[in-house]
Formats: structure tokens, C-alpha cells, sequence
């Protein structure tokens, strides 16, 4: 249960002891705070992901969404007892959120690991990967980056992952000689790492090619039309 | 007090309290037997004397004692305990409404105790030994939202407990003491049990005791079952009891699988098994459950469809197209809970079919605000077309219009309760950009018969006006984040005269709304304001007024005393004939 202080949620009242953040402003005029001022970052990832905070930004999300809604005040921590679900479902929402993770775990193969193949153009052998190791695909393209740091001389990772949502970005990258990961899924399609829920990633990806930019033009369209579908 | 004999020739009033005595047995209303007992002291005499129903709304508004002197034959109690806000985290843990002073005072007087029905109280597994020590002859526990037991308390129940009917355990939070309560049941012989209901007990169960239970209880017709109870293990107890008219099917879902060849074939059989045993229970009327429901096996409930009053699914993942195989058999259906993720189109499905629907409730998947939202003003509006007799509804949701809320009042009159939830605090109409208003205003006008409203969503005094207008049949008010001064709790004290419980959290309410109130406190159960504007002094000032109200002001966690203009955090206030209680924790300061 969280303590009433770190929740206290604020009302733009004046009410006295109520937080520091006044956003008296917002009720009345709609106006956003600078809090809320949207910010192009990577939204690679989907509500159902475990929070990986440089990836997911919920204010993008609403903000994108919705911008009839300048009355609301930003998403912050959670207000207790709000909205008024019972303790008693929360718990068995909770519960359940844990169950299907841990059988989604064991029918993945009766083991928790999920490893996979890992080639890089230009290098020399394969390496093999423990998807279930990472949760994030920040944490994947870390260790990647590391495990093949003597070949790629500083061209792979440098720039964290793809930008999906950024059409002249990614036409940047995929014409450029930094290296990009692309991994074969159930269906054998070679696809760029990074266009859908890490999760989904997770049980679908095979194996893995870490491939020069001007090489996964191909995969291009693919990611294209997903960026169009996003926007 | 008299009673009369052969031998003893009885004056004229105990003639006439005999008769009345024998006329109030049928009297069962509890507004009416009240009424009874207010016509003068024989009547009362007499009414106390037959009344073997006893409620009590509010443990705290009168002691143990107080009960037990006035009503001497008693068969079943009924008690509530904390307010409602403490199922959502704000009532601090130990706040209080003790099930053990209760259990001990009537331990002596009730001899002849039948049934326990407890809400929101602590209940021990002491106070479950007691009861099971205390009454012969007793035979129901039903307990809803309690906590501070565990199996052991269950356990001593249900072994000492010979001729329990009814075992019902809903949505408590129940201590897993590592007992097997469920063999603790009397092994010889057939058992009373009518009712079995442990759907929140989260502890695993021993199914070969419960099988076997199950099996030598013919007069068994509600089961309810836990989540570790597997789809197959509840086949199995459905062919032992095909009496069933209410149940609760656990997990509905196949434990874990170790082995990795799983063949589709099997799966299609088991399904067919399923369905088979469905239709073999041809009186089940209300199916609840489905706790980790593997969706393909929800089919298997279609032969008991068309029969169908009641259907939970409020703890199953499951889309519209899951849904509608199985909602478009259920023409019958009175009763319906779900999770948003059966979306509009979900909805739409159920008004299609669902003509006779009294109750909606759905609930969030994602309870985060400026979540995804997966249901809108449109499943409302598809509801209010296609159920015009809706009763009850209760509505989570991340966007809606007045528009749709006002189709709901105009096509859905018969409206009892009605409690939107917008999850976005201060959410204006999505469309048009306007408070809520309008929306709860029509609400209020054209469902005459409402007695219970939640309002939500961005609201301003003039939503508060239009309540305390209309709403003068409304018992029950739950106000969140609404508001913009004291005159919006003024037109609610003022215009609902039939008001018994108010629940307002962070509106701007203070001191002067608080004050109009104070004619009416007496005649209200409870009034609770947390994170309001309401000071220590204006409180005080109510106290002093009315000497029978108890005052309850809970302290925000950094300050001791507190100056008298400070805000208090919490007041919870209601009305005792017994002055203040004697257990209440330190943070709780009665004025």
C-alpha cells in the first residue's frame, strides 16, 4: 500500500500540503505544462511491455492521441484509490498478470531460456543469445553491441535503437553503413528488430542477423509501412 | 415477558400482544417492523420479541449490548462494518469493526443463532472458534469483504458445525495457515451443505476431500470454487453434482502442461468432454468464475446459455469474438459482469440479445488513467438501446459524452443505480469539450426511481444542483474529484432528503457545505469527506452541535496535533446510540 504523502495527488486547488507542482493553470485555460510539451522520443514499445522507461513514454502516447483532452492533468503517479477498483480485483488482476506470464514462460519450450542464433555480417562465427535474459530492447541491443564490439568499431549501437516512428530518420540509417539487427520470425520473414512488443519480439524471433544499414533496405518497406500505419 | 399457557388466564393486553405477537411472526420487512415498533410500548415490546432478523448497518452506531437486551430470540445478524472507501486503501489498516465484541455478547443471548452474515468487519479465527462453540444450531457464515481470518478459522467452523448450510466466503482476504479446511468437514455420512462458496480463498484445495464432499452433499446447490481448482478437476465435481444452480468455475483453464506433446485432437475432445458435462447440468442458472480462462474452452458453457440468469466473466480476458458465440444464447439473462476488453462491439452483442438485462457492470483491464480505452460512450448507448430495463450499472471507462449518458436516462427509466466511472480525473465530454453535467443532471431527472448514483468525470456545482433537485429518492451518493465550492454540497445536503450515505474524496468542500448538512446527519448512516477542504474547527462545530453524531477525524501522517484551520485528511461521521467507541487506534481522533 502506498504511503498517502508520495500519492498526494495534486488538484490545482491550493490546497495547502497538497504537492509542489501547481497546475492551476490547467482546469482553466487547457493550457499544458511544460511536463506534458511532447517530446519525440522512441515509442517502440506498447502498453502491455513491462515499463523500460527510456523506452516507453506514456505522455508521448496521450498527447499523440488525444489532443482534445488539454483539460486532463498529466499522467504522474498513481492517485490512491483511484480510479475505485476493490482491492480484492486489483489483486486478482494482479495475480493473474503474473500466472500468464509464468505459463507463458514454461509452455515456451518447458525451459525458461530462449536462445537464438546470432550472426553479424563480416564476422567470422555465430553467437548465440539468451532472449529471456533481456527485458527490453535496450538491454538486447547493449549486450549485442558488446558481444560483437571488435567488429562493428563503433558502428552498431551507437545510436540506441530504431526510430520507427521517424520516416526520414530511419531512411538516414538504413542508406548509412551503421550496422542494424534483423531477426527471422516464426513465419520466416526477415524483419527489423524493434517494430513490435518486446514480448511478441520474444516468442517470435528465431534467429537474429546484425546487418549493414545499406543491406536491410530491403527490410525497408516492411518497417515503412508500419511506420505509416503508427502515425 | 409472557407467553401463554393452558393453565393461566391471560389479561386482556397480553391477549391482544399474543395475537400481535402471532401477527408480526409474518412481518419480515425491517422498515416495517421499525415502523411497528414505534406505535407505543406494547407494540415495541411485541415487535422486539418476534423480530429474528436483526441488521445492523453500522457496528459502531450502537453497542453489542444494546442489541442483545432488545431483541432476545434472535436467528440471524447481519452486520457492517468499515465504509465502503476502505476497500479502495483509504481507511488505514486497524481502523477498527471488530467481529470478537459482537461475537462475545451474543454468544450468551443467542443460543439459538442460525446465521452470521458479516460486511466489512475483522473477524479472527478466534471469533469463527467462538461462533462455532457458541451455537448449536448454527448453520449459515456468509462472509463478504471481511479479513483477519485465515483456513484454521475455517476449519474450526466447518468441523464443529454440524448442521451448516451455508459456507459462503466472498471476495475476502483470507491467510493461508496451511490448514486442509476442506477436510475438516464431518467425514461420515451425507452434510447439510447447500451453499459452498470459496472462490477467494487463495490457497490450494485438497480435491480429493472436496470431490468426495461434494459427492455426499445431495442438498448441494451453489458451488463455488477457487482458482486451483483446474477445468478438469471441475468436470469432474459437475458430474457429481448436476443439482448445481450457481457456479463458480475456478480456473477454467488446464493446469500447466510439464509434457510438450500436446496434441490439437486432445484438446478438441476434452472441449466436447466439457461441453457434455455442461449440458448434463441442466438446472444451472448463474456461472461465475473463469479466473485464468483459457479462452477456447468458454464454449462449453453454451448448453447451459439459454438458461442463464446470471454470467461473471469479470475475471476473463476475453474480446468480443470470444464473447459472441456464447452471449447470443443468453436471452435470458439478467445479470451481466465483464472486462472492457469485450470493447464496444462486445457490448453491442449483449444488447442485442440480452433484452431482459437488469445489471451491467464492466470493469477495466487497465485501470491506469490515460490507459487504452477499450469501451466508450458507444457501449453505453448500445446498452441503454437494447436493455430498456436496466436496473443497474455500473461503467468503467476512459472517454464519454453527456449525449450517451442522456440516451441512457431517456431509454432506460427504470434505473436504480446507476455509477460511471470516467478513469481520467476531471475528463470533460470527449466530444464537445463540457463538464459532465448535463449527462448526470438528466440522469437525475428522468430516472425517478434512483436510489444510488457514482458521478465521475469533470463536474461543477451546477451537476450538484441538479442532484439535490431530482435525486430525492437518492440513498447513496459517491462523489470523487467534482465540484468547484461549498454551495455544490450545500444543494446535495439540502435536496437529497433521503440521503443515508454520502462518500466525497478531493472536492473542494469545506466548512460551510459541511454546516448545511446539519439537520439532516441525524437521519444519515454515515458521511465520509477525505482530502476535502473541511477544517478541524468546522468539525468540531458539527460535534458540538449534535451530541449523538460520532465525529471520527483521521490525522495526516506528519502532524501530532494540528491547528484548528489546518484541512483534515479524513472525517468519517455517523450517528450512535452509544456514544464513541472505545477501540479506536491512535490516528483516529473522536471530537
Amino acid at each position: 500500500m502506498m504511503h498517502l504523502k508520495e500519492t498526494e495527488l495534486c488538484l490545482g486547488l491550493g490546497l495547502p500540503g497538497s504537492c509542489e507542482q501547481t497546475d492551476t493553470a490547467l482546469k482553466a485555460t487547457g493550457k499544458r505544462g511544460f511536463s506534458e510539451t511532447v517530446d519525440l522520443m522512441l515509442n517502440l514499445q506498447t502498453k502491455d511491455q513491462s515499463s523500460s522507461v527510456d523506452m516507453n513514454d506514456k505522455k508521448l502516447q496521450s498527447s499523440t492521441k488525444n489532443n482534445k483532452d488539454l483539460t486532463k492533468p498529466p499522467a504522474k503517479a498513481q492517485v490512491v484509490g483511484w480510479p475505485p477498483v476493490r482491492n480484492y480485483r486489483k489483486n486478482v488482476m494482479a495475480q493473474k498478470s503474473n500466472t500468464e506470464e509464468t505459463e507463458k514462460a514454461v509452455a515456451g519450450g518447458g525451459s525458461a531460456a530462449s536462445f537464438v542464433k546470432v550472426s553479424m555480417d563480416g564476422a567470422p562465427y555465430l553467437r548465440k543469445v539468451d532472449l529471456k535474459l533481456y527485458e527490453s530492447y535496450q538491454q538486447l541491443s547493449d549486450a549485442l553491441a558488446k558481444m560483437f564490439s571488435s567488429f562493428t568499431m563503433g558502428n552498431y549501437g551507437s545510436q540506441g535503437m530504431i526510430d520507427f516512428m521517424n520516416e526520414s530518420k530511419l531512411m538516414d540509417l538504413l542508406n548509412s553503413s551503421e550496422y542494424v539487427p534483423s531477426y527471422e520470425d516464426k513465419d520466416g520473414d526477415w524483419m527489423l528488430v524493434g517494430d513490435v512488443p518486446w514480448q511478441m519480439f520474444v516468442d517470435s524471433c528465431k534467429r537474429l542477423r546484425i546487418m549493414k544499414g545499406s543491406d536491410a533496405i530491403g527490410l525497408a518497406p516492411r518497417a515503412m509501412e508500419k511506420c505509416k500505419n503508427r502515425s | 415477558m409472557p407467553e401463554s399457557n393452558d393453565h393461566f388466564t391471560p389479561y386482556p393486553d397480553h391477549v391482544l400482544e399474543n395475537v400481535l405477537e402471532n401477527v408480526l411472526a409474518f412481518l419480515h420487512s425491517r422498515r416495517d417492523r421499525n415502523a411497528v415498533s414505534l406505535v407505543c410500548r406494547s407494540w415495541y415490546r411485541a415487535e422486539a420479541y418476534t423480530r429474528s432478523d436483526v441488521f445492523i448497518g453500522n457496528c459502531y452506531a450502537l453497542s453489542p449490548r444494546r442489541v442483545t437486551d432488545r431483541f432476545t430470540r434472535v436467528r440471524s445478524v447481519t452486520i457492517k462494518g468499515k465504509p465502503r472507501f476502505a476497500d479502495f486503501s483509504l481507511l488505514p489498516v486497524n481502523w477498527g469493526a471488530h467481529f470478537t465484541p459482537w461475537v462475545s455478547g451474543m454468544a450468551n443471548a443467542y443460543r439459538t443463532l442460525e446465521k452470521i452474515h458479516l460486511k466489512r468487519m475483522s473477524v479472527t479465527d478466534d471469533d469463527l472458534a467462538a461462533v462455532a462453540n457458541s451455537f448449536p444450531r448454527f448453520k449459515e457464515l456468509v462472509l463478504v469483504c471481511c479479513d483477519g481470518f485465515g483456513t484454521a478459522g475455517i476449519a474450526a467452523v466447518v468441523s464443529r458445525c454440524r448442521g451448516l448450510r451455508v459456507l459462503e466466503l466472498i471476495e475476502d482476504e483470507v491467510s493461508d495457515d496451511y490448514v486442509d479446511w476442506i477436510s475438516c468437514f464431518p467425514a461420515d455420512g451425507p452434510t447439510n451443505l447447500e451453499s459452498l462458496m470459496f472462490d477467494c480463498v487463495e490457497s490450494p484445495i485438497n480435491f480429493e476431500s472436496l470431490e468426495n464432499l461434494v459427492a455426499r452433499s445431495p442438498l448441494l446447490k451453489k458451488l463455488g470454487l477457487n482458482r486451483f481448482v483446474t477445468i478438469g478437476q471441475l468436470h469432474r465435481l459437475m458430474t457429481r453434482a448436476p443439482q448445481l444452480t450457481h457456479l463458480g468455475t475456478g480456473s477454467f483453464s488446464p493446469p500447466e502442461q510439464p509434457e510438450q506433446h500436446e496434441h490439437h485432437e486432445n484438446d478438441n475432445n476434452r472441449v466436447s468432454d466439457y461441453v457434455s458435462a455442461f449440458a448434463s447440468c441442466k438446472s444451472v442458472v448463474c456461472l461465475s468464475g473463469f479466473r485464468e480462462i483459457a479462452p477456447e474452452y468458454l464454449p462449453a458453457i453454451i448448453p447451459v446459455c439459454a438458461n442463464l440468469s446470471s454470467l461473471n466473466l469479470s475475471f476473463a480476458n476475453i474480446n468480443a469474438e470470444q464473447l459472441k458465440p456464447v452471449i447470443r444464447h443468453c436471452h435470458k439473462l439478467r445479470v451481466f459482469w465483464a472486462l472492457d476488453s469485450i470493447g464496444d462491439e462486445g457490448l453491442q452483442a449483449v444488447a442485442e440479445t440480452c433484452k431482459d438485462l437488469r445489471e451491467l457492470r464492466v470493469f477495466p483491464i487497465d485501470a491506469t488513467e490515460n490507459g487504452e480505452g477499450l469501451v466508450s460512450e458507444m457501449g453505453l448507448l448500445a446498452i441503454s438501446i437494447g436493455c430498456r430495463k436496466l436496473q443497474s450499472i455500473l461503467y468503467f471507462c476512459q472517454q464519454m459524452t453527456n449525449a450517451a449518458v442522456v440516451a441512457m436516462s431517456k431509454n432506460c427509466p427504470d434505473l436504480v443505480v446507476f455509477r460511471l466511472c470516467i478513469i481520467g480525473r476531471f475528463s470533460p465530454d470527449h466530444v464537445t469539450g463540457e463538464p459532465m453535467d448535463e449527462g448526470f443532471g438528466a440522469i437525475v431527472k428522468n430516472c425517478k426511481k434512483l436510489t444510488r448514483l457514482a458521478v465521475s468525470g469533470l463536474l461543477t456545482d451546477r451537476a450538484f444542483s441538479y442532484i439535490g433537485q431530482y435525486g430525492k429518492l437518492v440513498r447513496t451518493l459517491s462523489v470523487a474529484f467534482a465540484g468547484d465550492s461549498d454551495i455544490g454540497l450545500k444543494y446535495v445536503l439540502e435536496g437529497c432528503t433521503n440521503l443515508q450515505k454520502l462518500e466525497i474524496r478531493d472536492s473542494p468542500f469545506g466548512d460551510s457545505g459541511l454546516w448545511s448538512g446539519l439537520p439532516r446527519f441525524y437521519n444519515m448512516r454515515f458521511v465520509w469527506m477525505s482530502s476535502c477542504r473541511v477544517t478541524r474547527e468546522g468539525c468540531l462545530d458539527v460535534a458540538r452541535q449534535l451530541p449523538r453524531l460520532v465525529v471520527e477525524v483521521f490525522r495526516r501522517d506528519e502532524e501530532e496535533g494540528g491547528e484548528k484551520s489546518d484541512f483534515v485528511n479524513t472525517l468519517y461521521m455517523y450517528r450512535s446510540l452509544d456514544g464513541p467507541r472505545a477501540d479506536a487506534p491512535r490516528f483516529v481522533n473522536i471530537l
